[in-house]
């Protein structure tokens, strides 16, 4: 094999298989990443064995054929390369040897046989579609910061990607949640998808898919089976086995009959939040909502480091209610309006709150109170 | 005319300063004499064979009897008489063990009610001499009575020897004394001349006591540490000592340094008498190995219940949950997993402890099992939001609290799951 490309379009390509390369790794094949050259592209391919990214890029393929080399110090090698660079890289399958050339730099990486590359196994996908960039970016980003870590529920470990009835019809519906927080996000369902299975996606997955999703205008090709998911650009082919297991749930969590509502200003709520949370060093901070007319006192009361409050312009009408929230999880669900006020509905000072934007019933998000 | 030499009578506590086989005033040969008796104030009191000496004392017909103190069949001596020991029987020895050395010993389950109420009493004749006692179990504990000798008009030796012959004779308990200038060497004496002994190690002595013995008398060097250490060549403290301190950081890191310190006889602990608790945890030896997955559930639910009783009454909670589980080849796993809010509920620690155990798999049968919580806060910390997913987890708080609220009325029997009866 024998192919020269700009040191760009390489970049581009490697950094995306390298990411999805484990760093510690016992087996040694799975830290490579395989080349294929053939026409007039190279094809970078990596492996975790539950992930498979494919990238291709253009290339003069001199000579065709396929090597396999250490991701992160190819990676490593063309990353610190001069921008603009041409980089010829030779694979020597007789030696075991691919060189790197560019300008007055060579190196001599060391290769293991093509052979012995996992390939995933292509499977039959039950629903194919496309979504824009666009919108899957606004299901996932949204909902991600409340994936569980918990190992003991590993059902939790990513998005629940599925069709759901909403109010105006079927949707397709991303949900997260760790047990403390919960959001549900919809967005328009794309033609095709209706008979989707519902799948939980990694959340390694969701991280590596993120960078497919820059472009808003670009299409995405969607294909889901009850044991994998892919996404597809042109250039980029992302494979994930989807976590097996049983999304709980989640319809019995969220609270229909919550009245009190508090209507405030997202941003000015969460650097409140922000500075009050400061005085306290306990690893969850616990902020102390109090709401009155109108008026919304958030203080943090640390007995060993200090006490803090501020006092907010809000629209609120019902009765007073002391609730208290972890900060952190004030601050997330804060963060993820952006367009209009944020909306609270709360029912008791034990009960879970509902958050959403304005009046938008397409992204809710669910958090559980904490004892103050 | 030799230097005057401190004596102390250990039956009459009358202090001399010429060293005699026997007592002037009442003829007892328990004499100590030590250079440095009246100077030392670092002690170490171990109570003797303690819950036997109890049994022994609240049912005198035991008195001559090898009595042995342990649960079950298949569970370990807890404590063994002096009788027993003399037939070769040792703490932590397997029962059957025991019994095959000593067949006519009496068994006794262990009534810890007994004994708690026997170290209460001993705790307070101990802060009667000082406040800075550090406890270490029920039967034994540092007491640093650096001091005290103006308070008592006595010095330190002679309230310890007084301490004892107090235990002896108001509580028919015995125990035995060792008198340092450090907590290191303080347990080590107390050791030296079991039962009813008293020993004095003092500075001028320690490096020649140190000398040729095993570094196996550090407190904490157990079998591995001890292979390690024996990888390097050292034996003895003689081994220790030709190590510079540089070398034995560099080999065996933080603890380098204290071997160092102790192979010199120096040990700057102070008698503290609160030595922050790290963990909380139960365990228990089942009577037969055993898979079954509801009995493995019932101890699991029991191991829970005693952590977060424990817990409760320290006002503590932990933020990781950690199962033991050993099997029957004596191999053991252990999985941590952190909490996202800390914890002192038995129902929590329950379910967390039951999802570490389900992970690991029916890899049975075990003989051993056990649950804790570690990295600790305090309980005000704990418990503070419920889970979105499980709604009936604040209903099964609450009941946990009214049961806790039953038991302090009525006892821990008063009210209990059912399966703890598994």
């Amino acid at each position: 094999m024998k192919i020269s490309i700009e040191r760009g379009a390489l970049l581009k390509a490697v950094s995306q298989a390298q990411s999805v390369v484990e760093r510690r790794n016992t087996i040694p094949i799975l830290a490579n990443v395989l080349i294929e050259a053939e026409g007039d592209k190279v094809q970078f391919r990596a492996t975790d064995l539950d992930i498979e990214v494919v990238d291709k890029a253009p290339a003069q393929v001199e000579r065709a054929g396929a090597t396999t080399v250490a991701a992160t110090t190819l990676h490593e090698i063309v990353r610190k390369l001069p921008d603009g660079a041409l980089v010829t890289l030779t694979a020597d399958n007789v030696a075991g040897r691919l060189t790197v050339e560019a300008g007055r730099s060579n190196f001599s990486l060391a290769t293991l046989p093509k052979e012995d590359f996992p390939v995933m196994a292509s499977s039959e996908y039950e629903s194919n579609f496309s979504a824009p960039a666009a919108v899957l970016r606004r299901l996932f980003d949204k909902s991600k910061f409340a994936i569980s870590t918990e190992e003991t529920r590993y059902y939790l470990n990513g998005v629940y990607l599925h069709v759901a009835d909403a109010d105006g019809g079927k949707v397709l519906r991303c949900v997260a949640t760790d047990g403390h927080r919960l959001a549900r996000i919809d967005a328009d369902l794309p033609e095709g998808a209706a008979d989707m299975p519902g799948v939980i996606v990694p959340r390694k997955t969701v991280g590596e898919l993120r960078k497919l999703l820059d472009d808003d205008d670009l299409a995405i090709a969607v294909s889901v089976s009850e044991t994998k998911i892919r996404f597809a650009t042109p250039d980029i082919t992302l494979t994930s086995k989807v976590i097996d297991g049983t999304f709980p749930d989640y319809t019995r969590v969220i609270p229909q009959g919550n009245t009190r509502r508090l209507e405030v200003d997202a941003s000015e709520f969460a650097q409140a939040v922000d500075r009050v949370a400061t005085v306290s060093s306990e690893r969850s901070r616990a902020v102390k909502m109090q709401l009155d007319e109108d008026r919304l006192i958030l203080s943090v009361n640390a007995p060993d480091s200090g006490a803090a409050e501020e006092e907010l312009a809000v629209a609120y009408g019902d009765e007073r209610l002391e609730i208290g929230f972890n900060a952190k999880y004030l601050l997330e669900i804060a963060s993820q309006v952006d367009r209009e006020n944020a909306v609270f509905m709360f029912n008791s000072a034990g009960d879970p709150t509902l958050m959403r934007e304005g009046n938008d019933q397409s992204a809710i998000y669910v958090v559980m109170p904490m004892r103050v | 005319m030799p230097d005057p030499l401190p004596t102390l009578c250990r039956d009459c506590l009358a202090m001399g300063e010429t060293s005699t086989r026997r007592c002037p005033s009442c003829g007892s040969p328990r004499v100590l004499s030590h250079p440095e008796l009246f100077d030392l104030s670092i002690a170490h009191m171990d109570c003797d064979a303690f819950y036997a000496s109890v049994e022994k004392r609240d049912d005198p017909s035991l008195a001559d009897k090898p009595v042995i103190i342990g649960g079950g069949r298949r569970g370990v001596v807890s404590t063994a008489c002096y009788v027993a020991r003399i037939r070769g029987v040792r703490s932590a020895m397997p029962m059957f063990k025991a019994l095959h050395l000593c067949p006519d010993a009496v068994i006794i389950k262990p009534r810890m009610e007994a004994y708690v109420e026997a170290s209460k009493a001993i705790r307070a004749m101990m802060e009667e001499l000082t406040p800075a006692i550090q406890p270490l179990s029920l039967d034994e504990a540092f007491l640093d009575l650096g001091g005290t000798t103006r308070l008592h008009g006595a010095p330190p030796a002679f309230m310890l020897a007084r301490l004892v012959k107090r235990m002896k004779d108001d509580l028919g308990l015995t125990g035995s004394i060792g008198l340092s200038h450090n907590k290191f060497l303080a347990k080590v004496a107390s050791d030296l001349d079991k039962p009813r002994g008293f020993s004095v190690i003092g500075q001028a002595e320690t490096a020649r006591f140190l000398s040729d013995k095993p570094v196996s008398l550090i407190w904490g060097i157990g079998p591995a540490a001890q292979a390690s250490l024996e990888r390097a060549g050292i034996r003895t403290f003689d081994d220790l000592l030709r190590w510079d301190r540089q070398a034995l950081v560099a080999r065996f890191g933080a603890s380098g340094d204290r071997l160092w310190h102790l192979a010199r006889g120096q040990d700057k602990r102070r008698v503290s008498a609160h030595e922050p608790v790290k963990s909380i945890s139960n365990e228990t030896t089942f009577h037969e190995d055993t898979a079954d997955p509801d009995l493995l559930d019932g101890h699991l639910w029991r191991m829970a219940e005693k952590v977060s009783d424990r817990a409760k009454a320290r006002q503590l909670a932990g933020r990781v949950v950690t199962l033991k589980l050993k099997r029957a080849d004596h191999s053991s796993l252990t999985r941590r997993i952190a909490l996202r809010d800390a914890t002192q509920m038995a129902d929590t620690i329950y379910r967390t402890a039951r999802a570490l155990f389900d992970q690991v798999g029916n890899q049975g049968p075990y003989r051993l099992l056990g649950c804790g919580i570690s990295e600790l806060c305090a309980e005000t910390e704990a418990d503070k939001s419920a889970d979105l997913l499980d709604p009936g987890a604040a209903r099964r708080s609450n009941a946990e609290r009214a049961t806790d609220a039953i038991r302090r009325r009525f006892g821990a029997d008063a009210i209990l799951k059912g399966r703890a009866l598994r």
